[in-house]
């Protein structure tokens, strides 16, 4: 590959792992309780869609990495704080909700429109990167639908790996490991660009924060949130009927006073059971 | 004009019949094609569908459809997403059920896209009332669980496993398998296959080939009774100021053969690996449980070392029975979240259950095997 990549990472917001999550009603359908109030993080397998993206573009020259993030801008602006100090990045914001009970139809087609209008993307080389699910939604369907918008025939999902097999047979091809079931990966060989990869955890570690990498970022970060236009999401045909957390609540009973073996005898009675 | 369904299925690896979770769709699909009135359409994909047409061909479906050649063989999205949607065409369902199987995840929601319809996955349950479908699906990784229809049409759904019981020949009424036999004599289920060339561009990418750790080295196995999850306590200092880590990947080890369980971890154990801290050989990020990782369904979980915090315990949404060894009495899992706590160190108890669990084993091998 001589002129690189081009890889576009999709990736959302989502709120704190650790935050509780409350369901309220809104005239529009349901939406999280003190949603805007939440701290928010970038979606965990979308992060990892970033760095491994930020990898393989610092291994081949001229590739270049975006990142199109849908969300309401104050919340962006908030996460690009943390994430653009890890890895080089142009941040492409759309002002829109990231709310997990948004339709995906709809999120994708916001997604495919401002990916195609993105000065300078060469389709010829594009890399569309993501997570495979999201940890709102949860769908793994917006990364297809994305991809079928902008006719990319070639797409893996829960990605682990990409190697780029550069001997002289392979010409640049890809070899691609997807999760399967049963703890498996199934292997591809993709021959290159275009191609869709939304990752699974990938293997590689968080990036470490450096200022001069979030130095270089926030020049182009903060002049693209101020220009971002605010875009409604529509419903897309999607009615809630209800959204509700769990109720079930077990009663804990704690055992403290048996010695290890009797502990030991009664998980292998339980487990015979 | 009555509604259209159709069951749509891949075969499975081997060939000669249709991955187990398809059968519960079909459970699903024939339950919701007698509420609603409606008229089944089975359709298949594979290299050759014949063994596993033969599967359901008692199923009582009005046309078996099948995308059927050596293209369709292995899951790749180009091929697989033609063959899909030739079939969703021909069968001109407005409902489409289908696994949630890691093949169909990758393609359907494209499919959907092709077909001007929508999709929605991870399905748990799918329902008639007053004739409108209703779908249950969870958001924010099983912290909240909505209810959902949807306008537009056809409808992709694609169903979790564990939701239906599954369909099987066997289980029929003598009138059914009576009527489902003259059905088979009239020639009802006979396949039908339907033609699909491919661009040159739908076969640019090869599928070549599964890579999966060696059989004695597989610790996740979908179909054990017990899912056993280790936390990042295995790999702290214990009682003495030192880690045992070789110590505990023996005693982890010891109790998943005994017990035929199924392996998971919690995500500050399987990170471990990328912070160069020590870890546990055998634990990958595959074996992740919880916010970011799988949400597996076995009906009992072990969690040992771990605290059951809230992104971790959301994995847990779909294991019935609880149990956690853990040294702090005031952990996630005392908070409602397993129905037993042991406060105990988990090294010692997992030593007296590993022994416990060999002698049965040498007494009674089908006592050691039911947690298999």
């Amino acid at each position: 590959m001589t002129n690189g990549y081009h890889i576009v990472v999709c990736g959302s917001i989502v709120p704190d792992p650790l935050q509780t999550l409350e369901p309220v009603p809104t005239p529009t359908g349901p939406a999280l309780k003190n949603e805007m109030m939440l701290p928010a993080v970038l979606d965990p397998w979308a992060a990892h869609a970033l760095y491994e993206a930020a990898n393989l573009a610092s291994k081949v020259a001229g590739s270049k990495v975006w990142l199109v993030s849908v969300g309401p801008k104050a919340k962006l602006q908030q996460v690009m704080m943390t994430i653009a100090q890890r890895v080089s990045f142009e941040l492409v914001p759309i002002d829109s909700s990231a709310s997990g009970f948004a339709d995906a139809h709809s999120t994708a087609a916001l997604l495919a429109e401002t990916i195609q209008s993105i000065a300078g993307l060469d389709r010829s080389r594009l890399l569309l990167f993501g997570g495979w699910e999201s940890a709102s939604r949860g769908a793994g369907a917006t990364m297809q639908l994305v991809g079928e918008r902008l006719e990319i025939l070639d797409q893996f999902q829960g990605v682990d790996q990409l190697r780029v097999l550069d001997d002289a047979q392979a010409d640049g091809s890809f070899e691609v490991l997807e999760r399967i079931e049963g703890g498996r990966h199934q292997v591809s060989v993709c021959p290159g660009p275009p191609a869709l990869f939304g990752w699974a955890t990938g293997n590689l570690p968080e990036p470490r924060n450096n200022p001069q990498v979030g130095m270089a970022n926030m020049r182009t970060v903060m002049p693209a949130l101020q220009r971002a236009k605010s875009v409604p999401l529509p419903a897309g045909g999607l009615h809630f009927l209800s959204a509700s957390p769990p109720k079930q609540q077990r009663q804990t009973r704690m055992v403290k006073d048996l010695s290890a073996e009797q502990m030991a005898q009664e998980i292998a009675e339980w487990i015979g059971k | 004009m009555s509604p259209s369904i159709l069951f749509l299925a891949h075969v499975s690896e081997a060939g000669n019949t249709l991955p187990k979770i398809s059968y519960e769709v079909l459970g699903a699909a024939l339950k919701l094609t007698k509420q609603l009135g409606a008229r089944l359409t089975i359709g298949l994909i594979g290299s050759d569908v014949a063994d596993a047409a033969e599967t359901v061909a008692a199923a009582g479906a009005d046309r078996i459809l099948a995308v059927a050649a050596p293209d369709f063989a292995t899951a790749r999205y180009a091929s697989d997403a033609a063959a899909a949607e030739a079939l969703c065409r021909a069968a001109r369902a407005e409902l489409i059920l289908a696994p949630a199987t890691s093949r169909f995840m990758r393609v359907l929601p494209g499919v959907a896209h092709r077909l001007n319809g929508c999709v929605d996955t991870h399905v748990t349950s799918l329902e008639a009332v007053n004739g409108e479908l209703c779908a249950a699906r969870w958001y924010y990784r099983q912290r909240i669980e909505g209810v959902i229809r949807r306008d537009a049409r056809p409808w992709i759904v694609l169903l979790e496993s564990g939701c239906e019981a599954a369909w099987s020949e066997s289980a029929l009424t003598d009138t059914a398998r009576s009527d489902t036999a003259s059905a088979r004599a009239s020639g009802a289920a006979k396949v039908e296959e339907i033609p699909v060339t491919l661009p040159q561009a739908a076969t640019r990418t090869v599928v070549s080939g599964i890579r999966a750790p060696k059989s004695d080295a597989q610790t996740i196995r979908p179909d054990a009774n017990l899912l056993f999850v280790a936390g990042a306590g295995w790999t702290k200092k214990q009682a003495d100021g030192k880690p045992h880590v070789d110590q505990a990947e023996t005693l982890i080890l010891d109790f998943l053969r005994a017990s035929g369980a199924s392996l998971g971890g919690s995500k500050s154990l399987v990170d471990q690996t990328g912070e160069s801290q020590a870890v546990l050989g055998f634990m990958t990020h595959l074996n992740q449980v919880g916010q970011t990782g799988s949400t597996p369904r076995h009906p009992k979980g072990l969690s040992t070392c771990c605290h059951g915090e809230e992104p971790h315990v959301v994995g847990w949404r779909f294991i019935n029975e609880r149990r956690a060894v853990n040294l702090d009495p005031n952990c996630g899992w005392a908070r409602g979240k397993a129905d037993v706590l042991y406060v105990a160190d988990a090294f010692e108890v997992m030593a007296k259950l590993n022994a416990l669990l060999v002698q049965r084993g040498r007494t009674s091998p089908e006592a050691a095997l039911q947690g298999t």
